[in-house]
């Protein structure tokens, strides 16, 4: 089967189905992460629908600017927003081939997801806050550590295929005859290293603290209220759903739909629900057994990730040739 | 004596996939600074030694191999964890290894290593003719990465640590470079390990008594009177 054929209409369908269940489904993924972090640690939860809720009330509050930013900072929300919501097009959730995916391959998705960083660290900096500073700088480093790891990891996923290309990439590993990849096993590792670093998880940065002081993502949204607090909030929700679909996508594929008859659409759709929710209680487990490391131990961290990637990088010479 | 055929198409990827676990484990050790996650390692150490010896038994179908995989798993998996889990309690040691070198530059040292060994581990690998000698490769670097957490660490128990996951490498090798070592020798190394750790666990207090430290440094500086 090849998607990437579709007619100009179909094609903007499968592309806009996308776009609108990534945005239904981000925040409701938050909530069942919130959830059962609430269970594991015996508070009473939220109900998975919180964050939809909070979004809500943010964008029918007033839009208050801080005196003395630039319009870079009133600008930020919206370009941050875009950059991770335009990812959406390009990654594989719901088919094999999204019509746009040869647009861009596994590097521009990195290069987004820095470009979308780099932008809510100039927003942070620009109210000229101690705190914004401090939160952009940390989110800088924790970023530029965590980097040189992703890449590795897919460098390692693209061995298989030969392509940076998501779908090439995809394709090798369904294709593939052997149900296990030493390599892919050192990938996936760094990759949940990688993912709780770059979506501000607890071993790194706690996302439901309050002290300002060890805050990385929370402090660089410490100006923004009302709209543009709920679309940086929105953007860093769609930006683990992300995360979380490219690890199913290069870990466990199984269950992506052949076809696109409504029949296993749905499949694949109930298929992608319950490894997204598995997944989401897999991050709850690790945020719940482990405590936040002192930020000098992040490139510890982050080194760790970067070396189980390369590990996975050579041990496929070694042993997959 | 000619290598059978791979019983199942999969075993062999098995066997690769344990030996990627163990090297993984081996690095794990390097980046872990709790005792009691470092004794947890050891385990699973012997719990994918146990396990990859069994599937190289039934890929080869050595028999020998069942009896290696039946004692791998009371020593490495049962006692050594055991007696290490009650040393660390008689010794109320707690908290953090001491490292010597930070652990960043360890791990980045640890991948020079690996490198270093897969490449000296080529040549070797295409003499061996058993089913699944790609893994001599990742035994050696197993085997230096133990090595490299023995002489990078400060407390006499991390050493020890250290010392069992080299042997562990070393049987992991063994089993595929040549489908294991006599029983007579597997039996012995393995009495030597345990009659060992029972040593180390006298020679620790005994330390511990003299200098009021498990720190190693404190011998540097002793003097012969």
């Amino acid at each position: 089967m090849d998607v990437g054929d579709l007619s100009l209409p179909s094609a903007i369908l499968v592309e806009g189905v996308q776009i609108v269940l990534a945005l239904l489904a981000a925040p409701i993924l938050s909530g069942w992460i919130g959830f059962c972090r609430s269970v594991l640690s015996n508070r009473s939860p939220a109900g998975i629908l919180q964050p939809w809720r909070d979004l809500v009330r943010l964008f029918r509050k007033e839009t208050i600017v801080p005196e003395g930013t630039s319009f870079l900072f009133r600008v930020v929300p919206f370009l941050v927003f875009a950059a991770l919501l335009s990812c959406v097009l390009f990654v594989p959730a719901l088919v094999t081939d999204p019509p746009l995916a040869p647009v861009a391959d596994a590097v521009v998705l990195v290069g987004l997801f820095s470009l979308a960083r780099m932008l809510m660290a100039f927003g942070a900096m620009d109210a000229g806050t101690p705190f914004g500073d401090l939160g952009g700088r940390r989110e800088m480093m924790v970023g530029f550590l965590a980097e040189p790891a992703t890449l590795m990891i897919l460098f390692t996923a693209s061995l298989w295929s030969r392509s940076t290309a998501l779908p090439a990439i995809l394709h090798s590993l369904l294709g593939a005859s052997a149900p296990f990849h030493p390599s892919l096993l050192f990938a996936l590792l760094a990759f949940i290293l990688v993912l709780l670093a770059e979506n501000g998880r607890l071993p790194i940065d706690n996302p439901s603290t309050h002290l300002e002081l060890t805050m990385i993502h929370e402090a660089m949204l410490l100006e923004y209220s009302g709209p543009l607090l709920a679309m940086m909030e929105w953007g860093s929700q769609i930006k683990l759903l992300l995360y979380l679909l490219i690890g199913t996508d290069f870990f466990f594929p199984a269950g992506l739909p052949a076809s696109l008859s409504p029949g296993s659409l749905g499949a694949g759709l109930l298929f992608l629900s319950a490894k997204l929710l598995v997944a989401g209680a897999g991050i709850a487990l690790i945020e719940t057994l482990f405590a936040k490391l002192r930020i000098f131990r992040v490139p510890e961290f982050t080194a760790l990730a970067y070396l189980l990637a390369t590990m996975g990088f050579l041990i496929h010479f070694v042993l997959e040739v | 004596m000619s290598p059978p055929l791979p019983a199942h198409p999969f075993a062999n990827d098995l066997v690769q996939f344990l030996g990627s676990a163990l090297l993984m484990s081996a690095f794990a050790m390097l980046a872990l600074r709790r005792m009691t996650s470092l004794v947890r390692i050891f385990a699973l150490q012997g719990v994918l030694l146990t396990l990859s010896t069994l599937a190289v038994a039934i890929l080869s179908a050595e028999t020998h191999l069942l009896f290696s995989a039946i004692f791998t798993f009371a020593f490495k998996v049962v006692l050594l964890p055991a007696i290490l889990f009650r040393l660390l309690n008689r010794l109320r040691i707690q908290g953090e290894v001491e490292v010597l070198v930070n652990v960043p530059s360890t791990m980045v040292l640890g991948l020079a290593i690996a490198v270093f060994s897969f490449t000296l581990a080529g040549p070797i690998s295409e003499l061996a003719s058993t089913v699944s000698k790609g893994l001599i490769g990742v035994g050696l670097a197993s085997l230096l990465l133990s090595f490299l957490m023995m002489i990078s660490r400060r407390k006499a128990l991390t050493q020890v640590i250290g010392f069992l996951g080299m042997e562990n490498a070393l049987f992991f090798s063994a089993i595929n470079a040549t489908y294991g070592m006599p029983m007579v020798v597997e039996l012995g190394v393995a009495f030597d390990v345990l009659v060992g750790t029972f040593v180390f666990g006298i020679f620790f207090f005994q330390i511990r008594e003299t200098f009021e430290s498990l720190d190693l440094k404190h011998m540097d500086t002793t003097s012969m009177e």
